[in-house]
């Protein structure tokens, strides 16, 4: 196939005058302010530790949704994507960062988690009986487990698909596609187990066997959020212009309503079977949220994390108008932190919601670093990959 | 009165011209001639989908969406409504010792009707708007017409487009670039 005329005209990379690319310093400056006012107003609270979690998470979230995209994109040989894979290669490159940033979880555990408490775990028959999982030592051994995986895995992808712009071998599309699989699997169990160990075993007396599937919708509706955003920035940029077009948005945008509905399907699900089944041990995780100051949250969830986005990204002209397509993206990210808000919270607040400026300053600390290095990745680089056989492809792609 | 399952068609001396183009580059440019032109009554046909046809053709948006959505907005009422009479009115049984409208253990039923509306909406809306089944069309009488299932790319203008002409609709099908050009009979 011919090289498109587009792929000779367009801005492939962020030009250095653009005010994109002053991203990495303004972000990582946001970052180091956010890090400074989270210490000062928080030394030593629990408080400062959920905070922590839920920021670390956010970014955490977003980072194995790319991953995930990424490896589903080579696992399917996708062709209509590739014009944007690089954009999520960039944001699944921050997981070796991200193991940097999970380490106040570590550090934290006792603040956090009521089962590393010892005197506790010896009082409490179900924590006795979960105590070989529920260990510190073997927690830290997972912990380092998962970022191995994943790490390796967006550092991987990110290395070969560069050196691909280069060298435009098509070897390393075939090595990539052939790992991709194996890789899904690995993928699945991490992060299914990270779940567990970082946000479920908050309530460790409760069961619940699809939570790890919650998480992973979550990362996925998330990221491709945060796709429309970061590709429509480009395009303000007056980068890849006619290289990402509104047929990918289009495809990004039905993502995104496909994952809504699948969240809403999978909380559902987890809310449906605990309520019928009526078990004191798994019930405890709902009464918290909607018998208590909680229950207009875990409404505005229900509301505004699938009915209105539901209806909203439903119409084709929707996600074929960008500014909208935007605000919607926007909206699925805020409502997004919410939810993991709304996982992590209620163990430290029991009454009802306490949101406080702790949680503005650790968002903007583990933000800001997340997006420095995002920035960092995307003006360092093209933004497309250049050298995969499949780009005139993609740019060329058009829905019905 | 003709008979159902055939197209109800005005009267006319002629069903239209067809005309046939080489590939689906040159389908586009006659379809776009032809509606900058200002002909309201006629049809392009290929063998597959050809990327911008209803851009240039000047289609508007289907109305099949709204027919799916209505359905499916209606299936799921429906199946919610049926759900509470039955558990409420019809037959109060307590079950498990919950309340005897307890909407989540509706909410699958809930939405498996809603789906299943929805898709029966999206096939016998589509159907409807096609006005299918139609068991016999003035084209079929054309022999080369049979081609439009194979490599043929077609227009055909109806003979009650106000702009038609049956020489200068003719001239203006070849100048366009199609291989044929015929006049198909009303059948």
């Amino acid at each position: 196939m011919s090289v498109p005329r587009v792929l000779e005209t367009s801005r492939l990379t962020v030009p250095a005058a653009s005010g994109l690319s002053r991203l990495p310093l303004v972000a990582g400056g946001v970052g180091v302010l956010g890090l400074l006012a989270s210490w000062a107003l928080g030394q030593g609270t629990r408080q400062l530790a959920f905070s922590w979690l839920v920021a670390f998470l956010f970014c955490l979230t977003l980072a194995l949704g790319a991953l995930w995209f990424v490896l589903v994109h080579f696992a399917t040989k996708a062709g209509w994507g590739v014009a944007v894979r690089r954009l999520a290669e960039n944001v699944a490159g921050t997981l070796p960062v991200l193991a940097v940033l999970f380490l106040p979880v570590l550090l934290w555990m006792h603040d956090l988690y009521h089962w590393s408490d010892a005197e506790a775990a010896a009082h409490d028959p179900l924590l006795a009986a979960k105590a070989p999982y529920l260990a510190a030592g073997f927690f830290a051994i997972r912990a380092v487990l998962y970022f191995a995986i994943w790490g390796g895995l967006g550092v991987l992808y990110l290395r070969s698909s560069r050196r691909q712009d280069d060298t435009g071998d098509e070897r390393i599309t075939r090595r990539l596609t052939a790992i991709a699989g194996p890789a899904l699997i690995l993928f699945a169990l991490s992060v299914s187990f990270a779940a567990i160990d970082w946000i479920m075993s908050l309530e460790p007396h409760w069961y619940s066997t699809v939570f790890g599937v919650y998480v992973f919708s979550g990362c996925v509706v998330s990221f491709f959020s945060l796709l429309v955003v970061l590709s429509a920035i480009l395009a303000r940029a007056g980068v890849l212009r006619g290289v990402i077009t509104v047929e990918h948005f289009h495809d990004i945008g039905k993502l995104m309503f496909a994952f809504t509905v699948f969240w809403a399907y999978i909380a559902f699900a987890q809310f449906f079977l605990i309520w019928y089944g009526n078990i004191p041990e798994e019930t405890v995780w709902y009464l918290r949220r909607l018998d208590s100051g909680w229950l207009p949250v875990s409404l505005l969830l229900a509301v505004g994390h699938f009915v209105v986005p539901f209806f909203f990204l439903m119409p084709r002209t929707i996600k074929r108008r960008t500014p909208l397509l935007v605000t919607g993206a926007a909206w699925m990210l805020f409502i997004h932190l919410v939810d993991l808000h709304w996982l992590v919270m209620p163990t430290l607040h029991q009454d009802g919601p306490h949101p406080g400026l702790l949680d503005l300053t650790t968002l903007l600390g583990v933000g800001g670093l997340f997006f420095a290095v995002v920035g960092w990745l995307m003006t360092r680089q093209p933004v497309v990959p250049l050298g995969d056989p499949r780009l005139s492809e993609s740019v060329a792609f058009e829905n019905f | 009165m003709s008979a159902p399952l055939l197209p109800q068609l005005p009267a006319g001396p002629c069903y239209g011209a067809l005309g046939r183009f080489a590939g689906p580059r040159e389908l586009l440019h006659a379809c776009e001639r032809i509606r900058e032109l200002g002909f309201t009554r006629w049809d392009a046909h290929s063998p597959f989908p050809v990327h911008g046809l209803d851009g240039a053709m000047g289609l508007r948006a289907s109305r099949l969406p709204w027919i799916v959505l209505t359905l499916a907005l209606s299936g799921a009422a429906g199946a919610m409504l049926l759900q509470w009479w039955v558990h409420t009115q019809a037959y109060p049984l307590v079950i498990s010792g919950k309340p005897l409208f307890s909407w989540p253990a509706f909410v699958p039923v809930t939405f498996e009707v809603g789906v299943l509306f929805g898709a029966l909406g999206a096939v016998f809306g589509m159907f409807g708007l096609n006005r299918l089944p139609m068991h016999h069309h003035p084209l079929f009488e054309s022999s080369t017409f049979e081609r439009a299932t194979d490599d043929g790319f077609f227009v055909s203008i109806e003979s009650w487009d106000p702009k038609f002409d049956r020489e200068a609709t003719t001239r203006l099908l070849r100048d366009l670039g199609a291989l044929d050009v015929e006049l198909v009979p009303s059948s």
